[in-house]
């Protein structure tokens, strides 16, 4: 349960201590005190989820039906951000490498950037803000309607079924999404590429996948499994731990999407770390 | 502060002690920081029986209901439903009690991604675990014609009218046999014609499957079809307890209040 202490209630608190605290004081009390519930409420969140991920049967259904809402319904969206993400690239960086005469190169380029780097993270970014701000607003007005309590009334755990369902679709789908916004990115760059020159679609791909390697694609496939699971997550948790008025719906989809997309943005940058020291 | 005929409605309660009690509760307390909504709540609900909860707005009756099924957790006291203290019952063990219980919601609660079938087959798939697909089928169709609604079994809960959202949670509710069901405010929101509707589907539900209900409303009218016996709540606490013809014969101001 979350427990926000106000800073007249930390005021009162410290009036019965007899050392005294200035205003500033108080009110940073208050705020570390938020600050430390809302920490344990995340960790609660997480023991609760793994211990109904482990400890009782999936909802097998609900999961096939979710990885449908995150995955095939997100194609469309990605289908569009990958073309444009690999035209775009192409398009930019083309000048530069003709002026060095490495204009060969810009298959393998645009390929190794779309692959380690552009493709998880731009598709992690759309789906954060599609799939994340989804759950937020669909969990939190469920809360909001007592469609959760009645589900709970009903002998059915609402974190098994709402929130492990839509966790794990979110941690396979989002990686198939991310290696298919990468594919056509690819075929995006292409089209970029055939704006100013001729380069046929199978020499365009030979071209491009012989600069990939192992190294390049493995710790980008694992990250988006981060991703997925990131997005999830902070969705499931915003709209579960909604208020319950109206406008805790809305709040609850808008700090879903700022916080999965400040999060993604964060394990990039551990993984980056990662993968800088693994061998090459 | 109760008067001496608020006391006699409670000591003529006392008559209908002779039935088996299926929830018994016993000095319940349950506090929201510093405010007390209940306070040493007793009250017994007996088998067969409606019992009407009538109280204002804010005086802790959807919050004892919540209390029943474990929603929330009360702070002291217990709660025996069919002789087993749910405050003191693991989550399993509470699964069990809940499955005899059927919870009808003030919103209604029809989840919106599902159709009216799927809203019914949720419980009756979780609960009636044993059943067949025909018989599901059969069971949905039995409960949505006692409810009136036989042909609303493909439509969504958005293309559905209040009245018709409100039957369709209380053929939720049914769908599994409970033993004892609690309607949070059943008739809020609903025009008088389909409120009195609601109230005469009560009784009719309480006939058929023999059910004990716990009905929390302030609609005197529910109150009056729907009650064999009613309490009323006031700061946490049973003010008064009666049936129907002594609360309207009341001279007490708070009572009177509520029945002009």
């Amino acid at each position: 349960m979350k427990i926000n202490i106000p800073v007249s209630k930390a005021r009162q608190l410290a009036l019965h201590h007899t050392m005294k605290l200035s205003e500033s004081t108080i009110a940073k009390t208050a705020i570390a005190n938020n600050f430390l519930t809302d920490f344990a409420d995340v960790l609660l969140f997480i023991h609760h989820f793994m211990k109904e991920t482990f400890s009782r049967k999936l909802e097998i259904k609900e999961f096939f039906r979710q990885c449908f809402a995150i995955g095939y319904k997100s194609l469309p969206l990605i289908s569009v951000t990958g073309f444009i993400m690999g035209f775009v690239l192409t398009i930019q960086s083309r000048p530069a490498l003709v002026r060095f005469g490495a204009d060969t190169l810009l298959p393998g380029m645009v390929a190794v950037s779309l692959i380690r780097e552009m493709g998880p993270v731009i598709t992690a970014l759309i789906c954060a803000g599609k799939v994340a701000s989804g759950m937020g607003a669909e969990l939190g007005s469920m809360k909001v309607t007592e469609q959760i309590e009645a589900m709970e009334v009903s002998s059915t755990h609402p974190m098994r079924f709402l929130v492990v369902t839509r966790v794990w679709a979110a941690t396979f789908m989002i990686p198939l999404l991310i290696l298919y916004a990468d594919g056509l990115g690819i075929i995006g760059s292409w089209f970029g590429a055939n704006i100013k020159g001729d380069v046929s679609l199978v020499l365009f791909f030979s071209q491009a996948f012989s600069h990939i390697g192992f190294n390049d694609l493995l710790p980008a496939v694992v990250k988006s499994f981060f991703f997925g699971a990131v997005i999830g997550m902070v969705g499931c948790y915003k709209g579960y731990n909604a208020g319950r008025g109206t406008e805790s719906v809305g709040k609850a989809a808008n700090s879903a999407v700022v916080l999965a997309s400040l999060l993604i943005l964060i394990v990039d940058m551990i993984a980056v770390q990662i993968t800088d020291m693994l061998p090459v | 502060m109760k008067t001496e005929e608020t006391e006699l409605l409670l000591v003529k309660s006392s008559k209908s002690a002779a039935k088996e009690a299926v929830i018994e509760i016993t000095d319940l307390c349950k506090s929201f920081g510093t405010q007390e909504v209940l306070k040493n709540f007793s009250l017994k609900l007996y088998d067969g029986e409606n019992l009407v909860v009538l109280g204002k707005s804010g005086s802790g009756k959807s919050v004892l209901i919540k209390c029943i099924v474990g929603l929330l957790r009360s702070d002291s006291g217990s709660i025996k439903v069919f002789g087993q203290d749910v405050t003191s019952l693991n989550m399993k063990d509470l699964d069990e009690v809940r499955q005899k219980i059927g919870f009808l919601f003030q919103s209604g609660a029809l989840y919106d991604s599902m159709t009216v079938k799927e809203n019914l087959e949720f419980p009756l798939r979780r609960i009636k675990t044993h059943l067949k697909q025909n018989e599901i089928d059969a069971k949905i169709k039995e409960v949505l014609e006692n409810v009136g609604l036989a042909d609303a079994l493909n439509k969504m809960p958005s293309q559905l009218s209040g009245g018709m959202r409100k039957r369709i949670s209380l053929a939720r509710t049914i769908v599994v046999d409970p033993g004892i069901i609690l309607y949070d405010e059943p008739t809020t929101g609903l025009d008088p014609v389909t409120s009195k509707e609601i109230s005469l589907l009560i009784n009719d539900i309480q006939k058929k499957y023999k059910a004990s209900s716990i009905i929390i409303t302030h609609d005197i009218e529910c109150a009056r079809i729907t009650a064999n016996r009613l309490i009323m709540l006031q700061d946490g606490e049973v003010y008064a307890e009666g049936n129907i013809a002594e609360f309207e014969k009341s001279t007490d101001k708070v009572i009177k209040a509520f029945f002009i």
